[in-house]
């Protein structure tokens, strides 16, 4: 499988050594030269440094014959924002991407994308803890 | 009008400032605590602190009742994410997206916000304009960009000039639209024998501007 990773955050990055590490393809994409060293040294995949709403560069990262796209910068309007770059223009099969806000997770989804949200999951969870919210 | 604007920097600020004065009710949203301060001792009450990429930000904007959203932070991602939502969840018709970084345009373009404003590329058309590089200055482009309005002068040399328009060999998909000649506005109807020194003005489809300058100026 072919996977773009927008974001090397500790997810990004984490899930970019997993993935690469059962034999898939990986390209990684972000601005900062710091995270792209949260890599492993010996990371096999590609590694670009730039913005995932730049087509040029998702278009050299291979988004073309890319089987999944996974954003999941730190911040929310990148990730939405490149998602649906992936769908509308390179038609990426599946995309995933990361909102922290559950209500802007809730409108990108509505417009059809597949979004989690942390912040959800860390409210169900504790809640779930306590024995909910009573 | 209700306009509520996203970013209160430098051009966010004086977009607001401007708005005010001609009488309009603005709103502006600005993320960082320390700016929203500055921008409440020098605008009043129209500031509101928080992040315009929530939703329960726009919410408190009231963004539901806005004529226009002009979102015009420093980061692409945020603006196109404002205009998305203000489409989308809040049903505003008119949102308006500032272009930072010229190689972003056209993901604007692909998620359906056609208002913006590329202040890289319209001070590099100003600069074309001075400058009159070779041939087409670029004077407006509509419909995305699908059309474009160019001007031109003609040269002694030019294959066009003192030809008469009806004899001109043009692309299909182009228009001329209006000569400058001196001080005289002289519409181009097909016995209007184009002169050197001519100021031709017209519209073609994108991909037939070549064309058209290779039939207006030649090679050169």
């Amino acid at each position: 499988m072919k996977v773009i990773i927008i974001g090397c955050s500790r997810l990004g990055a984490t899930l970019a050594t997993i993935l690469s590490g059962a034999g898939h393809e990986i390209s990684v994409i972000d601005p900062k030269a710091e995270a792209l060293e949260r890599l492993p040294h010996d990371f096999p995949g590609q590694v670009f440094q730039g913005v995932g709403i730049d087509l040029e560069l998702l278009a050299k990262a291979g988004a073309d014959t890319a089987d999944a796209l996974i954003a999941v910068t730190d911040r929310d309007s990148a990730n939405l924002v490149t998602a649906q770059v992936a769908m509308e223009k390179f038609h990426i099969p599946r995309v995933i991407a990361r909102a922290y806000d559950p209500r802007a997770a809730e409108a990108y989804r509505a417009m059809g994308l597949d979004i989690f949200c942390p912040t959800t999951f860390g409210i169900d969870y504790v809640l779930g803890r306590l024995g909910g919210a009573e | 009008m209700y306009v509520v604007v996203a970013g209160g920097g430098k051009i966010g600020f004086n977009l607001t400032r401007t708005l005010l004065d001609g009488g309009q009710e603005v709103l502006l949203i600005e993320k960082d605590l320390r700016r929203f301060r500055w921008l409440e001792d020098h605008l009043g009450q129209v500031v509101l602190h928080g992040d315009a990429t929530e939703v329960a930000t726009l919410e408190e904007a009231g963004v539901k009742r806005a004529d226009v959203v002009a979102a015009v932070t420093g980061f692409d991602e945020d603006n196109i994410m404002i205009c998305r939502l203000a489409q989308n969840v809040f049903d505003v018709k008119r949102v308006i997206g500032r272009v930072n970084n010229p190689q972003n345009e056209d993901a604007f373009r692909l998620l359906g916000i056609n208002n913006i404003i590329n202040s890289t590329r319209l001070i590099y058309r100003l600069v074309l304009q001075e400058v009159d590089a070779c041939g087409l200055i670029p004077l407006l482009t509509l419909k995305g960009g699908k059309v474009e309005f160019v001007e031109t002068v003609l040269l002694p040399e030019s294959p066009a000039a003192n030809v008469a328009v009806k004899d001109l060999i043009l692309p299909e998909q182009c228009l001329l639209m209006a000569i400058l000649r001196e001080e005289e506005l002289i519409f181009p109807r097909g016995d209007v024998v184009l002169l050197p020194g001519d100021r031709v003005i017209a519209a073609a489809r994108d991909d037939e501007v070549e064309a058209l300058r290779l039939a207006l100026l030649g090679s050169a």
